[in-house]
């Protein structure tokens, strides 16, 4: 029976994580004043993103994404070449391309399952050469975004639901699959496969992985 | 009197009398003594050789007069690329007080190289599928000097899993391939220098173990060549000699290698602990004292101080010889030394082998001895530590004494942990285990990843450990654990379990009778049993 390698993306496969992302589109807004303020107001944000997300994907996604709110999305997709070149590529692990190249070697699929925006996403994946993924989307109203997020939201446990319907709709086993991260809250996507690895993993992963005698990899 | 009425066939040999003192037993990271049943032989260490009183001396002229080709210097050319492969840190143990023997060689041949206009050198770490050493352990093993010249651009770790630095030489008429590392094969000379502590090593296992990949080790290292030796430790007895000769006669044909091989004595211990490898009988009220600062200390010590104590011993080894030269009549006059130190002469097979399992293996140096490294300590390195025939009579019963705690080694042993908690179970045919599981263990992208950017065995490793274990298990009628602290381990590996070594050996006699002659390796040891 087929089976794939999920991945979670920022943190795992790359170095940078959802904030550097939000820095970049905030240090270019359309104008000094503007994008002064957005840089400004995501600094103050980061010690409350810290606490959220030790304390809830769900509530730092709410939190987090807000900071979206008015940005147009023909800017944001305009600027997703840049940030893959300046902030996203050089932020990709050595050991990513090892780990990708030694799975697929295996006939595994790859398939990233990340909290990112699709818009930033998706010129890392034509990089890496994966085809198969899922990211979150932003909601555009007129063009311009909520602050919330189209539904399914990747994140936490939504990841492991995502992963078990697609795995049935493919036909892939989820006993002989793979699954990376280096978040604590990607827990119920790790317990779902037969072969769960901890990537950079937080304290807190760090301490399951060894509880339950995961492998810990360093991707750096 | 009946100190006079002992048998002595060997200095190394002793047998217990009604007034003999009780025996030191190295189990795990404890020292206990236990008295043992009258009429039991003790093997010890044979009294180690005096060592070459200046290595520097003796590696230079080594050099300077190989065995069947022109010394070093003559062939040197200015501008030449030049490869010093290495042993790693799984020899010897424990680990040498500095400076170890490789520094001394290195430091040499890095002047005489730079002296001869060569400046094309790297020092790669032979580590095969074994884990990469640390940046710590690397600097320690080679000294300040060569470590702030080398590392890290000319001095690392050979890594099996990088396609792109490895070549394939050739394949022998049995179909065994030999993938070497790139920069080793693609040198104008390849300068092999082994640390050969048991006989199993150095020779054509350096280049063609050290720095092979996965498809070339798992062409010897499976059960059916383990158990076609006798034994491995045995070069002339050995399947896997034989296999790994005809590998690396492949890489002898390819390469231009200058083969530097250095064998110590047995002196593991200095003054202070050396106590721990003399008859107790001799024991003086000094040594009596130390024994008992040292049990009571450990004793007192919570596992991790005490690991970290036992962890920082060093030893005392003594360089006894170096040759160079070509492989074979470099190898053949190290194991010749080696054994002159090794080789106890026994009268006898016994019924029942005591086997106490210290903390000390090739594989858990700075690491723990986990329960599979247990296995091959007893049924793999001390089982086949004989000439001739084993030291344990067909059926008998070894005992191994060991507290076989469950407990790995995450960085070091991943796959380990995933081998005994979800194969083991299932089973413990070596052949089965070979053919449903070893290539998923060594393709697992994440065993792949943390042995070449981290510092883990390789996947497929905890497979050879078993299959080193197999002469052992067949040979055994029954293995007991005794000292074993939990019943689960024993169980998984197919041990029976014993509280303490009186009722291991209890139920050992009631295998084999309560007239079963009963011999002990005195731990640490490395000696081979010459079977008479």
């Amino acid at each position: 029976m087929a089976a794939a390698a999920f991945y979670d993306l920022e943190g795992t496969l790359v170095r940078t994580n959802l904030v550097h992302t939000l820095g970049f589109y905030a240090k270019n807004q359309p104008g000094l004043i503007s994008s002064l303020k957005k840089s400004a107001a995501t600094l103050i944000s980061l010690p409350v993103f810290a606490v959220t997300d030790q304390y809830s994907r769900k509530v730092f996604n709410d939190l987090y994404f807000k900071r979206y709110k008015g940005q147009s999305e023909d800017r944001l997709r305009f600027l997703a070449q840049e940030l893959f070149e300046t902030v996203l590529k050089p932020a990709i692990f050595p050991g990513t391309y090892e780990l990708l190249e030694k799975s697929r070697s295996l006939g595994l699929r790859q398939v990233v399952v990340t909290g990112a925006l699709d818009v930033s996403v998706n010129q890392v994946m034509a990089h890496l050469g994966i085809t198969e993924y899922v990211a979150n989307r932003l909601e555009f109203v007129n063009g311009l975004a909520t602050g919330r997020l189209l539904p399914p939201v990747m994140a936490a446990a939504t990841k492991a639901s995502w992963i078990r319907v697609y795995a049935e709709r493919e036909g892939l086993s989820l006993s002989d699959s793979y699954a990376y991260t280096d978040s604590m809250s990607d827990l119920p996507m790790l317990s779902i496969v037969g072969h769960p690895a901890a990537v950079n993993p937080d304290m807190r992963l760090r301490q399951t992985a060894l509880h339950h005698d995961w492998p810990i990899l360093s991707l750096k | 009197m009946s100190l006079q009425l002992r048998r002595k066939t060997h200095e190394s040999v002793v047998y217990i009398d009604r007034d003999s003192a009780p025996r030191i037993l190295a189990s795990g990271m404890d020292f206990i003594l236990e008295d043992l049943p009258v009429g039991t032989r003790v093997i010890y260490p044979n009294p180690p050789i005096k060592g070459l009183a200046n290595r520097e001396a003796a590696i230079r002229y080594a050099l300077n007069h190989p065995h069947d080709c022109d010394p070093l210097f003559a062939q040197l050319e200015p501008g030449m690329k030049v490869t010093i492969a290495v042993d790693d840190i799984s020899m010897p143990i424990p680990p040498m007080k500095t400076p170890d023997i490789r520094q001394t060689a290195i430091e040499i041949l890095v002047e005489m190289l730079h002296g001869h206009g060569v400046d094309d050198v790297h020092i790669i770490i032979a580590v095969s599928l074994h884990r990469k050493m640390t940046p710590a352990e690397m600097k320690r093993m080679v000294g300040q000097k060569i470590w702030s010249d080398f590392y890290p651009d000319r001095y690392y770790n050979h890594d099996a899993e990088d396609p792109a630095n490895l070549v394939l030489l050739g394949e022998t008429r049995h179909k065994e391939p030999l993938r070497i590392n790139r920069r080793a094969a693609e040198s104008d000379l390849l300068i092999y220098l082994n640390f050969n502590f048991v006989p199993m090593n150095g020779g054509h296992k350096s280049v063609g173990v050290g720095l092979c990949d996965y498809e070339s080790l798992r062409a010897h290292h499976n059960p059916d060549v383990i158990r076609a030796s006798h034994s491995y430790m045995d070069p002339a007895g050995s399947e896997l000699a034989r296999v790994i000769g005809r590998v690396g006669e492949i890489a002898d044909e390819h390469l231009n290698v200058f083969h530097i091989e250095t064998t110590v004595n047995n002196y593991i211990f200095g003054p202070d602990m050396g106590f721990l490898t003399k008859n107790e009988d001799d024991f003086s009220a000094f040594d009596r004292m130390k024994y008992e600062a040292m049990r009571f200390a450990m004793n007192k010590m919570p596992r991790p101080a005490k690991r970290t104590m036992y962890n920082s011993l060093k030893s005392s080894y003594e360089m006894i010889a170096c040759h160079a030269g070509r492989t074979n009549p470099v190898h053949d006059r190290i194991i010749a030394k080696s054994m002159e130190q090794y080789v106890v002469s026994i009268e006898g097979q016994c019924d029942i082998l005591i086997c106490p399992v210290p903390d000390m293996s090739p594989y858990s140096i700075n690491s723990i001895l986990n329960p599979l490294l247990v296995q091959v300590m007893a049924l793999g390195y001390h089982f086949n530590m004989y000439r001739g025939k084993p030291l344990l009579k067909k059926g008998g019963t070894l005992i191994l004494h060991h507290p076989c705690t469950d407990e790995f080694d995450h960085k070091f042993h991943p796959s380990y942990i995933e081998f005994f908690n979800r194969l083991l179970p299932e089973t413990r045919d070596a052949n089965v285990l070979r053919d449903k599981y070893e290539q998923e263990f060594a393709n697992n992208p994440s065993y792949v990843e943390m042995y070449r950017r981290g510092n883990a065995y390789h996947g497929s490793h905890p497979f050879f450990m078993w299959y080193w274990g197999e002469s052992g298990r067949q040979h055994a009628g029954h293995v007991i654990a005794a000292g074993a602290e939990n019943a689960h381990v024993p169980a998984m590996m197919g041990w029976e379990r014993a509280d303490n070594l009186t009722e291991a050996i209890a139920l050992a006699r009631c295998y084999m009778g309560s007239s079963a002659e009963i011999t002990m390796l005195h731990q640490p040891i490395v000696a081979i049993a010459d079977m008479e």
